[in-house]
């Protein structure tokens, strides 16, 4: 299956990604690729297979109901482009 | 001889008998660093003063007959995918440039707590995504035995940084082979552990289900000496598995005989270049001379090894990435720009008179969100989310994602029936030696398919190990790999250490000298 | 006759009482300054990992057993991704296909019998962490809005009832049932000032035409604040869904799903804007979180753990004490620990109805007055028994009894106390008997009126009595009276 630059475009909003007109061409051609190869998946019987999402057979791994030290505030915000002293900082968004 | 020849097993007998203290060990790699850093571009940052801090402290505690920890004075370089509390841990990325995360990485907490000495940051491909680490924005890592060429990838500046004596140890990642690949083209043993068995709290994510931490060294040994410290149960990270730690050093010495080796005929096949297939021979000779019993065993799902990584990888990138939007850390786009920008184009649109156009404009808040993605992130990064974007949105989960979650599972079984049969399974790390720098930039599936003999242990969260096992013509290196059950670290290092006892491969450094 | 019938399925968050966080350390404690709660884990740092808080667990398993629902014996989380600034990791944790809980069902009734009792289906109820706030002053225009994440992680139990209510009041009935039950759990404290507890809404008609009955299409109502918000809201859609469908008679799949947000103040919904782009949350399993297997085991400890929910006491009240089912209903409704206040007080007494009315008449007017809790009513349930007891034995009238009432609330003393310093006590018989020989003896008139048979005339004989000791029983004065009037 061949992607097109709609569905590129698409899947670049989702990803939110702005692409320019070069890199939509060629990641059109590329991703097409890519899902082609990856289509070979589509030989294998993988009826009544369980898919594998986790590498290891844990379950049940819990942690305490204890508070523990936050962040002090300067640290949570150190690294944030944009802050007023307490919280984080976006353009406008509008509505709920 | 240079301390910084030596190996860490080597050197640390040095440091306990005080013949050499910490500083002397941290200076000769600050020096070493100094003199052919520039020529590989293995380490991206070297705080000197720091380091030498860091020693000076050990050489205090030693002074002072406090007890030191197992890596007392030892100088480690990490790939900058590890967090180190307020210093910059850029992952190689225009994102991460300038974040400093306020907290040390649990495995690099743990080098602290044993006095190892963190001497850099090693060099990556951007956000471990490659393999090649070319696309950092620190610039290409070259290969030392030859620096037109790459050293693999993505822990290439981790073994580039160990092959060309910058450091006796280094910690890398392994995803789809990002240990046991550079580790080949480098020259140098790599371990990538079962998943579990080193806590990823505080290695920012790549693929979560497949990301494991592993130490790279000259020698197996050197390697068991840093698994040590690494491995264990963290309570940080649910899916780091409660069993205890070996002492791997202690089994290393155990021979071989009677080991039953696997050998999968497919991975000799098409693809595999002459030099290397006949190294990786030459190896499984030595092995049979030690004592090891050689047998053929199948994995008939491993030629779907590649294909089904390169599904589940970019799926979980594609959602691990999702937090860098330049609004709780990392870069943001410069917001008058944007503004200016959104209201150009809408003036543009109303005055085409595509009102609908205009409406459905990115807010400002959307644009910030793509813009700062799109400036922040590189090439390779931008195709991994959007490869997986695509694989879980709307209509195509199942088909892909789904799919290639059976097939790993299936993939899993091979290993398992073939273990069943098998203590280790022997077999090249990569189809041929290291390639030029810029020689497959351009073709993502070339690219991606060099991961072929390693991804399939990433996907089945079983154990690796890369090592040297030849020299091409040219004057690269080979590497030989095994892979066992899971936490089955302890006979892989024995193997590769027995393997090491009987050759020389793992001694041999490249020429760098100007 | 109404032309159309009314559906309605809830969604209700419901934030855990934990102390900290569903994946992290950091406290949930309400009305922090911003973003002192926050660390890497919660902020979503590169490298950070979520671990399960074992609390929030147990509580989301208590409250799904509660309301009836199945358990999952295997169940996972999940990503659920969208970019919003309050959102740090760009997905949130919660649960897609196997949630723990589904299929449970919470009775609903009503005393004064508006509707008929019924049984609203659940479809199913699953753990998930909860997004932080964004806050934008709409007069700036243009000026940036602020995060705060102080409440990013904070555990959360999503619970989807099926589209079972068929008005507004039983959509609030279903509500205030779901809350008691919680708060009889003691797994929220469903504060929905403070977003412990919020609700929105799915409606739609069915109307009844010449043709057979015809679907509208389903709008989705948020922002409703409150309990009287929600019965507003709803019955505020129903009627303009009424009105668009005689407008533009567009049926149910004509047009996409609506969102509309409550306006309290203008008392009208408005219609969401919504961009173009559908939301595509590319839901996959969380890597970094491992399943939770439940055994049957768990279940059958977590069931009988449960303790009496609320239908089961409402039933008991009425048979066991023999309450009304509204004065079941009352009790009940103000929370375990005054139906526990009341169940000392009726067995000590042995009169369910005696203790119902004095803790609805004089308890709960008391607690209403006072903002008070039952727990800081300075009357213990043992110390109320003793006085009722003295009310049975005729030892005191209410009246009287309800002074005492006042003045052990206000001086925490004991009814035995208060009655010795207000000088009560049961007056002696033959003290009794000399009175009312006395009074007889000083109203001739009376005992003539007597005579005439004017029975009323032994008012005012009983008020003098009253007159001259307060302590007198005005029964037992008006037996006396009558003895010695008969014996003239
Ligand atoms: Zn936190």
């Amino acid at each position: 299956m061949s992607l097109t630059r709609q569905d590129v475009e698409k899947v670049a909003l989702l990803a939110r990604l702005r692409l320019s007109t070069n890199e939509l061409d060629a990641l059109t051609e590329q991703l097409s690729k890519v899902v082609g190869y990856v289509e070979q998946l589509g030989e294998l019987d993988t009826e009544g297979v369980a898919p594998m999402a986790h590498a290891v057979e844990v379950t049940n791994v819990f942690r305490d109901d204890a508070v523990q030290p936050s962040l002090p505030r300067e640290q949570a915000l150190a690294s944030a482009p944009h802050h007023d002293d307490a919280c984080f900082l976006v353009p406008a968004v509008l509505g709920d | 001889m240079s301390l910084t020849e030596l190996s860490a097993a080597e050197l640390l007998q040095r440091l306990r008998s005080g013949e050499v203290s910490a500083t002397d060990a941290a200076k000769a790699c600050l020096d070493r660093i100094e003199q052919v850093n520039d020529r590989v571009n293995a380490i991206v940052r070297v705080d000197r003063a720091k380091v030498l801090e860091d020693a000076g402290k050990v050489d205090q505690k030693r002074a002072a007959g406090q007890p030191v920890g197992a890596l007392a004075g030892l100088p480690v370089v990490v790939k900058d995918l590890l967090c180190t509390q307020g210093e910059p841990t850029t992952c190689g990325s225009r994102m991460l440039r300038d974040f400093s995360p306020p907290y040390d990485a649990t495995a690099v907490a743990k080098l602290r707590s044993a006095d190892g000495v963190i001497l850099g940051k090693a060099n990556l491909d951007e956000f471990a995504m490659g393999g090649s680490t070319e696309s950092s924005i620190f610039g290409p890592t070259r290969n030392p035995w030859d620096t037109s060429r790459v050293a693999g990838g993505s822990s290439g500046g981790s073994a580039a940084a160990v092959a060309a004596s910058l450091a006796p140890l280094a910690i890398g990642t392994d995803t789809g082979g990002s240990i046991r690949q550079p580790a080949g083209l480098c020259g140098i043993t790599g371990l990538k552990p079962t998943y579990g068995r080193i806590s990823r709290y505080g290695l920012i994510a790549f693929a979560s289900s497949l990301d494991q931490i592993g130490p790279m060294a000259h020698s197996a040994e050197d390697c068991a000496l840093l698994l040590e410290v690494l491995a264990g149960h963290d309570p940080r990270d649910a899916t780091s598995v409660d069993r205890p730690v070996p002492q791997y050093r202690e089994s290393l010495i155990t021979p071989l005989k009677g080991l039953k080796l696997g050998v999968v005929k497919d991975h000799f096949g098409a693809g595999l270049d002459e030099e290397v297939a006949a190294a990786v021979e030459r190896a499984i000779d030595v092995y049979r001379s030690l004592g090891a019993e050689i047998r053929d065993v199948a994995l008939p799902h491993g030629r779907y090894g590649v294909a089904t990584y390169y599904v589940i990888a970019p799926c979980e990138a594609s959602s691990n990435l999702a937090r860098y939007e330049g609004v709780h850390y990392g870069y943001r786009t410069d917001e008058g720009q944007l503004l200016a920008e959104l209201d150009a184009e809408r003036k543009q649109l109303l005055a085409a008179g595509d009102k609908r156009a205009a409406e459905n404009l990115d807010t400002a808040l959307v644009r910030m969100y793509r813009k700062s993605r799109s400036e922040g992130f590189g090439p390779e990064v931008k195709r991994r989310i959007m490869l997986g974007t695509y694989a879980l949105s709307a209509g195509y989960y199942d088909a892909y994602y789904v799919k290639a979650l059976k097939v790993r599972r299936l993939i899993r079984q091979d290993f398992d029936r073939a273990f069943e049969q098998v203590d280790l399974i022997v077999g090249p790390v990569t189809p041929s030696t290291a390639f030029k720098i810029g020689e497959k930039t351009n073709d993502p599936l070339a690219m991606y398919r060099e991961d072929l003999y390693t991804v399939t242990a990433n996907l089945a969260g079983i154990a690796g190990i890369a090592f040297p096992c030849g020299q091409s013509k040219a004057g690269l290196p080979i590497g030989v790999q095994l892979q066992s059950p899971p936490f089955q670290e302890e006979t892989l290092l024995r193997a590769a250490h027995q393997f090491q006892m009987a050759t020389d491969w793992h001694k041999r450094r490249p020429a760098l000298e100007k | 006759m109404s032309p159309y019938t009314v559906i309605i399925g809830l969604e209700v968050h419901v934030q855990l009482a934990t102390e900290s966080k569903l994946f992290c350390g950091c406290s949930t404690a309400f009305g922090a300054a911003p973003n002192t709660q926050i660390c890497p884990v919660c902020l979503g740092m590169p490298g950070a990992l979520p671990v399960m808080n074992r609390k929030a667990f147990e509580l989301s398993l208590r409250t799904a057993a509660a309301i009836n629902c199945q358990i999952a014996r295997f169940t996972k989380w999940d990503r659920k991704q969208y970019y919003y600034p309050d959102l740090p990791k760009g997905y949130q944790i919660s649960q897609y296909d196997l949630p723990f809980s589904h299929d449970g069902w919470l009775e609903i009734s009503d005393p004064k019998g508006k509707f008929e009792p019924k049984r609203v289906g659940i479809i199913r109820a699953h753990l998930e962490e909860d997004a932080g706030k964004s806050m934008h002053d709409e007069r700036a225009g243009l000026a940036d809005s602020q995060i705060d994440l102080n409440r990013t992680g904070t555990p959360l139990l999503e619970i989807v009832s099926q589209p079972d209510m068929r008005s507004p009041a039983e959509a609030k009935a279903f509500l205030s049932e779901l809350k008691l039950l919680l708060t009889y759990l003691g797994v929220s404290d469903c504060n929905m000032q403070e977003g412990s507890l919020r609700v929105d809404g799915n409606i739609n008609l069915h109307i009844d035409t010449p043709g057979g009955k015809v679907a509208t299409p389903i709008v989705e109502i948020k922002n409703m604040n409150s309990f009287r918000a929600v019965e507003r809201a709803l019955a505020y859609e129903a009627e303009r869904l009424y009105e668009v469908w005689q407008e533009t008679g567009q049926k149910l799949g004509d047009v996409p799903k609506q969102t509309r947000g409550w306006d309290d103040a203008a008392n009208v919904t408005r219609g969401q804007r919504h961009k173009e782009e559908s939301s595509d949350y590319r839901y996959f399993p969380d890597p970094d979180l491992v399943p939770v297997t439940v055994t049957d085991a768990v279940v059958e400890q977590v069931l009988a753990s449960l303790g009496e929910m609320p239908v089961a006491l409402r039933t008991r009240l009425e048979t066991e004490f023999g309450l009304s089912a509204y004065d079941s209903d009352v009790l009940v409704n103000q929370g375990r620990a005054l139906v526990d206040y009341f169940l000392h007080v009726a067995t000590a007494t042995g009169d369910g109805k005696l203790a119902s009315n004095w803790l609805q008449q004089d308890v709960l007017r008391m607690l209403n007055e006072r903002n008070w809790d039952i727990a800081a009513f300075p009357v213990t349930a043992p110390a109320l028994a003793v006085l009722l007891k003295k009310v049975q034995a005729g030892e005191l009238i209410t009246s009287r009894a309800r002074e005492v009432l006042q003045a052990m609330i206000d001086t925490g003393r004991s009814a035995d106390e208060v009655m010795r310093e207000k000088g009560i006590e049961q007056v002696d018989e033959t003290e009794l008997v000399a009175l009312c020989q006395e009074l007889v003896a000083a109203n001739p008139k009376v005992a003539e009126d007597f005579k005439a048979g004017k029975m009323q005339a032994i008012g005012s004989l009983v008020g003098q009595a009253k007159k001259k000791n307060p302590n007198v029983n005005p029964g037992r004065v008006r037996e006396l009276l009558i003895e010695a009037l008969g014996k003239l």
